[in-house]
């Protein structure tokens, strides 16, 4: 039998490898969006899993709710990615510090 | 059986994460991202979340990541700048991870939430996944339901209205239309008569 700590260790690894995944590739904008991706599917992992070991469908209402708010920041995330590299031809981090005071 | 499954998913699971976060090409990191949301759907229907694994299938792989691989494809990146600097975060990158993972296995691990802390439930199998979570979903939280709606039509209308090319678009003006004169749209040109004299040869 599976117990809880696997499945939590398993979201805690998938979670760091995306931290690091953003220390990685700080230059990159579409790969730190989908470190971001990953970072919710790890949390997401952590609901279900005690969603299923306190035998409580709330954690798993709460993930609808983070699947639905991650589908919207992606689409924004994504149209302001478009916009950028049609503004600036770059979606390179260190060229877009424009609003430095 | 069960455990060896779980282990087989955890390994494709974090080896397509690791992937994601180093290879080159981002057209590859997509395709990555979506061995990584396929291996945790599975891994989600081990946690009997049957509703949402497909829901995980169907939104992320089907719409959020084909968006991701529209984008990537769409914009012409020039990949070499956005390397730089790899190797150079690479040992803080590794040491930043391992410290969460160190803190979070102390927290997270078998002592505190091991099999004899927290037992496996015994699951109800007559009622089903779905059918428990829309019980839920439109009685106790159909205020937060409705509210999620109204974040997807926001973004929907964030997202057209941010790449709306206003500049370029073709608008018709009929105020514009009906004002317009022969002298704007036909131009009399004068010029000497000419002599047709191919007509001939031609046939």
């Amino acid at each position: 039998m599976i117990a809880l700590s696997d499945f939590l260790i398993l979201g805690a690894l998938l979670f760091s490898l995306s931290v690091a995944g953003i220390f990685l590739n700080r230059k990159n904008i579409i790969i730190l969006l989908m470190c971001i991706e990953l970072m919710l599917l790890a949390v997401n992992l952590n609901f279900l899993a005690f969603a299923y070991f306190l035998d409580d469908a709330a954690g798993q209402v709460f993930v609808f709710f983070i699947l639905t708010v991650a589908a919207a920041e992606a689409a924004i995330g994504l149209a302001i990615l478009v916009v950028l590299f049609r503004n600036l031809s770059t979606i390179n981090v260190d060229e877009i510090g424009r609003l430095k005071g | 059986m069960e455990k060896l499954l779980f282990y087989c998913f955890a390994a494709i699971l974090l080896f397509a994460a690791t992937m994601v976060i180093t290879v080159r090409n981002p057209v590859r990191a997509a395709l990555f991202l979506v061995l990584a949301f396929f291996t945790s759907a599975a891994i989600w229907l081990m946690l009997h979340a049957e509703f949402l694994a497909i829901a995980l299938v169907l939104v992320y792989v089907g719409a959020v990541l084909v968006l991701f691989l529209f984008v990537v494809m769409m914009l012409d990146i020039d990949l070499v700048p956005l390397k730089e600097g790899f190797t150079r975060y690479l040992p803080l990158g590794i040491l930043v991870a391992l410290l969460i993972v160190i803190e979070m296995i102390a927290v997270l691990g078998v002592s505190n939430f091991g099999l004899e802390q927290v037992a496996a439930p015994q699951i109800d199998e007559s009622v089903s996944n779905t059918r428990r979570l829309g019980l839920l979903l439109y009685t106790e939280y159909v205020y937060p339901f409705q509210l999620a709606a109204v974040i997807l039509t926001v973004a929907i209308v964030a997202a057209i209205m941010l790449t709306l090319r206003s500049g370029s678009r073709k608008k018709q003006d009929a105020g514009h239309q009906v004002k317009v004169q022969k002298a704007d749209r036909l131009r009399v040109v004068k010029m000497a008569s000419e002599q047709k004299k191919s007509s001939k040869e031609s046939e």
